[in-house]
């Protein structure tokens, strides 16, 4: 999971960043935050796997017959999913400053509340999936289909609009339906500062963030109720 | 509360199949039940839906007094169960496991303690209590399992086929501790099992299952009764004489030749056995070999379902789940 982001980082980020002109930004910085968003998708989503794990080897059912609610055996999943897929996240910090990309240390505080809200959401997106599939070979299928037109058409790679940007009115449509666009939006708000300019902001950060608490709530409705149909 | 269970018109189906088919049964409070038959017959769903993990199509049931549908959680909170397939956490220690279980079920924390090493001494796991699970061997695991269902103190306690795929002495073992649970615990046990011996050994009253249905539901020994008693078979050189003398003078009416001997079905076979000696050797008779064969589940079923237990053990779904997790291993 190191190499992945570093990947992005380093190769796509140098060769792209080759016709990038933002002032006062480089194409690295911009896709910083984007990729911190990747890799919150890419592990959250995977970390559905841990309920086939579950149910493959016989566990879930010890936990579906006790007397704890549906919500709660949920919300227990949920926020240990959330942990793993978070801590990958920190990661990406770590090797965005270690190979010199300038962002200010500090960012990472305010960094780390927004990735737990976006980590939460996905993460029940994987699980409810998950739940709802049963087996470990459909659910690799599914979460690739997913995965990509979400990273994709997040903005997690170039900015979905700017001074001089101008996108085809299809991909911006997509792109305001996805969760993940105000998640990554919200992370360049606080990683970026002011640099990050109203022009290029999708929303400001409050709404964005409420945006995606928005969407953590419907999903853990969504997870509650596909827990509760599991066998 | 005379009936810890009931069920009424209890059913599941699948489509067209009829996996359980309007089940109505009473489980007596302390008792254990055991419910036998062939693979398929509908056992575990019978389990499941009284587990609250299967939802019946039809029919209603309860459990220590609540309905498996509405009163879902009290049920829940009311039973143990050890499933017919492991289900405890490998990366855990046996006491981890323990700990895990007693908090979901809200035992309060001043108890579990307490409660884990009771446990534990129960089921002879104290000394691995802190190893990991993945060190356990099958039997050992079974046996946690089982005491693990016994923590929070429930009402009843199902076991899906406990002894299945452990070697003899394990299922020795295991069937020791059912039995001393019944005396030492007020606690009544559902037992389901495909093996004759085991619901012989074990059950107060055993419901024969067969396609969804109760084919039949008695104690072991009124089972064995309805085959109406023992086979004797006499080898002997004279087996027509004999044949002919045990009707006229000790009234035996069924009979049959079969191998060059003489099998007699009588009622109480031990106290028929010496009145056909003595018979004998006032004749002058001799006899080779005498044999007394007491009927045993194994014939109850082949007497109600028309078939032996195991010939038409055919897939079930467990089989298909069993063959999919060994290949991602």
């Amino acid at each position: 999971m190191f190499i992945q982001p570093l990947l992005w980082l380093v190769i796509f980020g140098a060769g792209f960043g080759l016709r990038f002109t933002i002032p006062g930004l480089s194409y690295q910085q911009v896709i910083f935050p984007g990729i911190v968003g990747q890799t919150l998708l890419f592990t959250s989503m995977f970390m559905g796997i841990s309920v086939l794990w579950d149910k493959e080897f016989g566990f879930m059912k010890e936990i579906l017959v006790s007397p704890v609610s549906r919500f709660t055996i949920f919300l227990g999943k949920m926020v240990g999913d959330s942990t793993s897929s978070f801590l990958q996240g920190i990661m990406v910090f770590v090797i965005g400053i270690a190979i010199g990309i300038s962002i200010d240390p500090i960012t990472v505080i305010y960094a780390l509340p927004i990735m737990v809200l976006i980590t939460f959401g996905l993460v029940s997106i994987g699980l409810t999936i998950a739940s709802l599939i049963g087996t470990l070979e459909s659910f690799g299928a599914i979460q690739t289909f997913i995965n990509l037109p979400l990273f994709f058409l997040s903005g997690a790679l170039f900015p979905l609009k700017g001074p001089g940007i101008s996108l085809p009115s299809w991909l911006t449509t997509v792109a305001a339906w996805n969760p993940l666009t105000y998640g990554v939006d919200a992370l360049r708000n606080v990683i970026l500062g002011t640099a990050w300019t109203p022009a290029l902001q999708i929303q400001p950060l409050w709404i964005d963030i409420g945006i995606v608490a928005l969407f953590d709530v419907i999903m853990m409705a969504i997870g509650t109720w596909a827990f509760g149909r599991m066998k | 509360m005379p009936h810890v269970i009931e069920t009424h018109q209890l059913t599941k189906s699948y489509g067209l199949l009829k996996a359980v088919d309007k089940l109505d049964i009473s489980v007596e409070s302390g008792e254990i039940f055991g419910l036998l038959g062939p693979n398929g017959a509908g056992k575990t769903t019978v389990i499941s839906m009284l587990c609250t993990i299967l939802k019946p199509t039809s029919g209603t049931a309860t459990v220590n007094g609540f309905d498996i549908v509405k009163d879902a959680n009290k049920v829940r909170k009311s039973i143990g169960i050890v499933f017919q397939e492991p289900s405890v956490d490998d990366r855990l220690t046996g006491k981890e496991n323990l700990y895990m279980h007693a908090n979901l079920y809200g035992v309060p924390a001043s108890e579990q303690k307490d409660r884990i090493n009771r446990v534990l001494k129960l089921v002879e796991l104290e000394d691995r209590a802190d190893d990991l699970l993945r060190t356990y061997s099958g039997g050992m695991r079974r046996r946690l399992e089982i005491g693990r269902g016994l923590i929070h103190y429930p009402k009843v306690l199902f076991l899906d086929e406990p002894t299945v795929g452990l070697d003899p002495q394990t299922r020795d073992h295991i069937w020791k501790y059912i039995r001393e649970l019944k005396e030492t615990e007020d606690i009544t046990v559902v037992l389901t099992t495909h093996y004759m011996d085991e619901a012989d050994r074990l059950s107060d009253r055993i419901a024969i299952m067969d396609h969804g249905k109760i084919v039949i539901l008695d104690s072991p020994p009124n089972l064995k009764e309805t085959l109406e008693g023992d086979v004797v078979a006499v080898k002997a050189n004279n087996i027509s004489a004999l044949s002919d003398l045990v009707t006229k003078s000790l009234g035996f009416e069924k009979k049959q030749i079969v191998d060059g001997a003489l099998e007699i079905t009588v009622r109480n076979g031990k106290a028929a056995m010496p009145r056909i000696m003595e018979l004998a050797t006032q004749n002058n008779i001799y006899v080779e070999s005498i044999v007394l064969r007491e009927p045993n589940l194994e014939d109850v079923f082949l007497h109600y379902t028309g078939r032996t237990i195991r010939e038409d053990s055919g897939k079930e779904l467990h089989g298909m789940a069993a063959i999919q997790r060994r290949a991602i291993k």
